[in-house]
């Protein structure tokens, strides 16, 4: 398959902004500014754009706690994310929702759900929407390796695979569930190995490797567009950062050593991918450097935004509830 | 006109607004094959896509019509008794009622979850729960108890064109009752209750089916110069508090009835919203009456079953109590 070295260089650029957003969230979460710790996502960045760079506007998302980088690789506006990170009325949800509630329907975002598993029977619904309508929509659900032992994961799959709905389950396997290991908890080897028991494909995919994510999630996005029903993907991937926050619980001797922290460092989806592009020659030292400047400027923008932004009056609270 | 039971009457409501609206569609055990219920006949209708038979995964597709309502389709969830809807309660609370207020407004979610509640013979524990007070406490939720085939087609249609969740409950004593209700399309508006019976001297709310022991009740006292004014609230979220406020104003006396245990239930809400109000509190010349359940399980055996659930008896008691009752 020839290579689109634009499009990859895209893609990366894209990777790096969600990379260089969640760093900066926690750089506001030190200096006191955050309204809450954040769940981020750095080390998994190759499955959010690997998955969501495949996907039209009006496909759906469903996502879960540590979704900003699903929004961002789907298009979402960085400064209106950061806006309802600091609680302001210019966020996606007004201030209403938070980081961990992000929402933005124009672009099929539905909902992130704080409640573990509670986003698997959400994500059949805009899919039974597409197939009552008729149109070849599909929905993504994202989810953790924690979600995959919650009751809703096995309903959810269940309905999907008799209803034949154009959902895709896609589970990042960051191997722990806040402190608990994936390998403790789960009682197959693979997440993925579920899906025989819904009669679904079930694949295992490299999570850091952004063109075997992107490969792998067009070819279910593929099947559940001809109809062809859900599939459940599984991408083994890291995350450096702890649950939320930093990561200070492995100072104190946590539940994963720094061994293993920087054997996935050595499988950095990001550096490896701007690795890659400047060995194949689309990109050069000073090319990644500039990408990183603009990133980073992008950044500082949403920031000044945010801080500019106003809080919503107290009363908006009882705003939204019913129409 | 056309005499049918209530739940003919919600049946025929559901297949109109199918009609009407392609969005609607149902989902439920046994909704496209059961002979009987809620949705008897419609999978031949509308086909099975829209009538849909759900296995049982009560949190699996309720979550579903909840997404399904985000990306702007109208389901309807056939929970089949509401003593179910504890296995689905966070899909129902912490998504149904509240990811529209999280999102900040950014979609509507239309849905009506549909059940059948409170005590039916030999039902015992599990299958004869009454949570309405469980979903009443929970914001985002309305919820919607109609007492007559002309108020179950009504509000059924009302709370499918309603673009909130609304739960649908259907109280046991009211599912079989029988009237001529009109053909042509009408709506029966939430938060609306209805003046069952005028009367003067003592207001009883009755929730649900309660409302027929009231009106057996008034019927009663009647006889002996007591006159009762008995008030069908017909939907609990939101409830129409001026109807009753300005009832205990004429009467000055309050009983409600609830066929649900008693602690923290729709009952305690309703005496709270009287007792608080600056004007309504001074006009009370006797205690608030509930009558409840005992705070216990249902249990299966006939003679507990009467001792635990409301009855006429526990309801003339209660009325007897708050007329004696003279103000110092």
């Amino acid at each position: 398959m020839a290579v689109d070295q634009e499009k990859l260089v895209g893609l990366y650029t894209r990777m790096l902004l969600i990379r260089r957003f969640e760093e900066r969230l926690l750089a506001l979460q030190k200096a006191g500014e955050l309204l809450s710790s954040p769940h981020t996502c750095i080390g998994q960045e190759a499955m959010a754009v690997g998955v969501c760079s495949n996907l039209r506007t009006n496909d759906y998302i469903i996502s879960n706690h540590r979704g900003h980088g699903h929004l961002i690789a789907k298009g979402g506006d960085i400064k209106r994310i950061l806006a309802e990170a600091l609680g302001k009325k210019t966020g996606y949800c007004k201030g209403k929702g938070g980081m961990l509630h992000l929402a933005n329907v124009e672009l099929g975002y539905l909902a992130s759900c704080g409640i573990v598993g509670g986003g698997l029977p959400l994500a059949n619904g805009p899919a039974l929407a597409s197939k009552l309508r008729g149109t070849d929509q599909v929905t993504v659900c994202f989810f953790g390796d924690g979600a995959a032992c919650e009751g809703t994961f096995h309903e959810a799959l269940n309905l999907a695979s008799i209803w034949k709905l154009p959902v895709i389950f896609v589970c990042e396997n960051n191997m722990y569930a806040m402190t608990t290991p994936a390998s403790y908890g789960i009682s197959v080897k693979d997440v993925a190995s579920r899906a025989a028991g819904y009669n679904m494909p079930g694949v295992v995919v490299d999570g850091q490797d952004l063109q075997a994510v992107s490969d792998t999630i067009s070819e279910a996005i593929a099947l559940a567009r001809r109809g062809g029903g859900p599939s459940l993907i599984e991408g083994k991937t890291y995350r450096y950062m702890a649950h939320s926050g930093s990561d200070e619980f492995l100072a104190k001797g946590g539940y994963r050593t720094r061994e293993e922290i920087e054997e996935w460092r050595r499988k950095d989806p990001v550096v490896n991918l701007e690795a890659m592009l400047i060995e194949m020659g689309a990109l050069t030292k000073a090319d990644a450097t500039r990408i990183d400047d603009g990133v980073k400027a992008q950044i500082d923008e949403a920031v000044a935004y945010s801080r500019q932004s106003p809080l919503p009056a107290p009363e908006e609270a009882l705003e939204d509830l019913f129409v | 006109m056309k005499e049918m039971n209530f739940v003919q009457a919600v049946n025929e409501g559901i297949r109109e607004e199918m009609r009407r609206d392609k969005s609607v569609f149902v989902v439920g055990e046994d909704s496209a094959s059961g002979p009987l219920g809620l949705a008897a006949g419609l999978a031949e209708e509308f086909g099975r896509e829209r009538v849909i038979n759900a296995p049982l995964s009560e949190e699996g597709f309720v979550g579903t019509a909840v997404g399904a309502a985000a990306a702007g389709m109208r389901p309807i969830v056939d929970l089949s008794l509401f003593s179910f809807s504890y296995v689905a309660f966070d899909q129902i609370v912490s998504h149904a009622g509240k990811l529209r207020h999280m999102s900040g407004g950014q979609f509507k979610l239309p849905m009506v979850i549909l059940g059948i509640s409170g005590a039916m013979s030999g039902m015992a524990a599990q299958h004869a729960e009454s949570p309405q007070a469980m979903f009443m406490n929970a914001p985002g939720l309305k919820i919607v108890m109609p007492t007559t085939p002309y108020d179950g087609k009504g509000l059924l249609k009302a709370s499918i064109r309603d673009d909130n969740p609304v739960l649908f409950f259907q109280h046991s004593r009211v599912r079989g009752l029988k009237a001529s209700i009109p053909e042509e399309d009408y709506v029966v508006p939430l938060g609306v209750a209805e003046i069952r019976r005028v009367g003067t001297d003592v207001t009883v709310v009755g929730i649900g089916g309660m409302v027929l022991l009231a009106l057996a009740a008034a019927e009663e006292f009647a006889k002996e110069g007591i006159s009762v004014e008995v008030i069908d609230p017909r939907t609990l979220v939101p409830l129409d508090k001026k109807t009753i406020l300005d009832s205990v104003k004429k009467t000055n006396r309050l009983v409600i009835l609830d066929d649900a245990p008693r602690t923290c239930g729709a009952a305690a809400e309703i005496a709270a919203v009287v007792v608080e109000d600056d004007d309504a509190f001074g006009y009370l010349d006797a205690p608030i009456q509930r009558v409840t359940r005992e705070q216990v399980p249902v249990p299966f055996s006939r003679p507990m079953e009467n001792f635990v659930i409301p009855d006429l008896n526990k309801v003339k008691a209660a009325i007897q109590k708050v007329m004696r009752k003279q103000k110092r």
